[in-house]
């Protein structure tokens, strides 16, 4: 299971900007087990939204965000794709993986609503062509839904390196430039101005998992009982 | 200020050179062949930092060697391997070796080198590493103390701050993006990956000029030792194209000659762009005795 953290609703805003209408998409998964996601939380950030006048124009739980033939088929009734395509952005409540899955099928700019913290090993994971290395503050709202840390050789967080060649990492002519990736989606979504924000350096110790999840059942079966639900940051 | 910071807001045309400090301790032939051929032909000298992630001597050293021969070095410094801390540590101590000007760059990855097995670092990325000089600067380092606060400097140092860029890469608007934010961050000039190609060069400027970046640039030019390195550097160097007829016109040179060759080759790419950036910044590879030859093919 991936081990997810809600980002500040304060911050999830910034993300959005001034764009007006949201569509909110969950992942009935992993956050559901972490207590940051499914149809309860999906509400509570429906509300929040609409609270700071963002217009929600649809909302929808998926099992397994990070399967994307899932995501893709859920898109197909016409209603659905309609609240999708009256969105300026789209909301994930999920892990990075099905952040980015959603990014890269979806067409829409991402606002990634959790932030994905280590679980130091997984178990039972959906393997698709997205990965999360479980950083623990979530770029993918300004990355077009492409993760850097784990597309990017060096996991640089401000753009391409002087490595990038014809498309490829200068690290081996077979793996793909993550900010080559970044770079396209951007371009194809006509959001490059994203590319000029100032990325801060990493905050390493986010990526660290908090002592109270140490000793709750999302870590190790072992402390069922000592089990407390994480604390909802709030803005 | 620095000559070369002095140089460059006068708007003088000003040219740089490169050593590289030796795998080993034997810094003197490196040091002397500074003294002997670079000292009178460029404003400053880089020195490299584990080039190509070929362990070697630290640039500190060697930019040290170079002031007590009263050549104004370049200190390069790359974000692969040391963290913010090391990197804050190593920018101060430059500082109180009396060393002004420090290059920052991302710096190739461990694969490139000669020990692949080595942790890759890059807590901070080029533009991290320009906000943390810029941040030192200030009088304060990156960290906070128990109480939030940004912690105090017992004396802060002053640099010109510097970075690089690949003008001929195929995508070059994301690399004109990038600078964009080094230059927000506080570069202050710019030396670039090797230009060949003058039509390339102008396309680079004209994008700068579009994103407003007013720093001065220095352009990149590689001495090409033999055709062999011109087919090499199309093939595996990132974002450089070597033009066939130089190519060819090395090929049909007398092997005897190519050096002199070459360093008009490189004179002759420094008229062709000298309207279009501020500088030139010559990479000899270990040729530093023909720099005079370059400078004075280009005319300056
Ligand atoms: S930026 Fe990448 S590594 Fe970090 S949480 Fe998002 S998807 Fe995961
Ligand atoms: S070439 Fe691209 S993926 Fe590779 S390290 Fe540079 S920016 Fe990252």
């Amino acid at each position: 299971m991936l081990l997810t953290e809600a980002k500040p609703v304060g911050e999830v805003l910034n993300l959005i900007g001034a764009d007006k209408s949201v569509f909110l998409l969950g992942c009935g998964g992993c956050p559901v087990g972490a207590q940051t996601g499914g149809e309860e939380k999906l509400a509570g950030l429906k509300a929040e939204l609409e609270k700071a006048g963002k217009k929600v124009t649809g909302s929808m739980v998926v099992d397994f965000l990070c399967n994307k033939a899932l995501v893709g088929s859920r898109f197909f009734a016409p209603a659905r794709a309609a609240q999708l395509r009256e969105a300026s952005r789209v909301a994930v409540v999920s892990c990075g993986v099905g952040v980015q899955s959603a990014a890269a099928i979806l067409g829409k700019p991402v606002v990634p609503a959790l932030n994905t913290i280590s679980t130091n090993a997984v178990q039972g994971l959906w393997p698709s062509e997205e990965r999360c290395g479980q950083c623990g503050d979530c770029m993918l709202g300004m990355t077009g839904g492409v993760c850097p840390i784990t597309t990017c050789s060096k996991s640089l967080v401000n753009g391409t390196c002087g490595g990038t060649n014809k498309g490829k990492c200068e690290v081996s002519p077979e793996k793909d430039c993550g900010w080559l990736m970044i770079y396209k989606r951007l371009k194809a979504l006509g959001r490059t101005d994203d590319l000029r924000k100032m990325n801060a350096p990493r905050d390493h110790s986010k990526s660290d998992i908090p002592d109270r999840l140490r000793k709750s059942v999302h870590w190790a079966l072992e402390y069922s009982k000592a089990e407390e639900p994480p604390k909802q940051a709030t803005a | 200020m620095s000559r070369l910071q002095e140089k460059l807001s006068r708007g003088e045309f000003t040219v740089t050179g490169e050593i590289g400090p030796p795998k080993g301790t034997n810094i003197d032939p490196v040091i002397h062949e500074a003294g002997e051929y670079l000292k009178g032909s460029v404003t400053a000298v880089n020195v490299t930092d584990i080039q190509t992630a070929v362990m070697r001597a630290s640039s500190l050293v060697g930019c040290v060697k170079l002031k007590e021969k009263g050549i104004e070095p370049v200190l390069q410094m790359v974000c692969r391997d040391r963290n913010r801390l090391a990197l804050q540590s190593d920018l101060l101590s430059a500082a109180i070796l009396g060393i002004e000007n420090v290059l920052s760059i991302t710096g190739d990855h461990v694969v490139a080198g000669d020990h692949k097995g080595a942790m890759p670092v890059y807590d901070l990325d080029s533009v991290g590493l320009l906000q943390a000089m810029a941040k030192l600067e200030s009088g304060t380092d990156m960290g906070l103390d128990n109480k939030g606060a940004p912690n105090a400097l017992d004396g802060s140092p002053k640099f010109f701050k510097g970075c690089v860029v690949t003008p001929c890469a195929e995508d070059v608007e994301p690399q004109v993006i990038k600078l964009a934010k080094k230059a927000e961050a506080g570069a202050q000039f710019v030396q670039t990956q090797a230009v060949y190609d003058p039509k390339a060069f102008e396309k680079f400027i004209n994008l700068v000029k579009q994103y407003k970046i007013k720093i001065p640039i220095l352009v990149g030019i590689v001495m090409l030792k033999n055709a062999g390195m011109a087919n090499y550097m199309n093939n595996f160097v990132p974002g450089v194209q070597v033009p066939k007829e130089i190519t060819k016109r090395l090929k049909e040179t007398d092997k005897k000659e190519v050096p002199k060759v070459s360093a008009q080759i490189c004179g002759q790419l420094i008229r062709d762009m000298k309207g279009m950036c501020q500088g030139a910044h010559l990479m000899t590879l270990g040729w530093d005795r023909y720099v005079p030859d370059i400078v004075a093919a280009a005319g300056l």
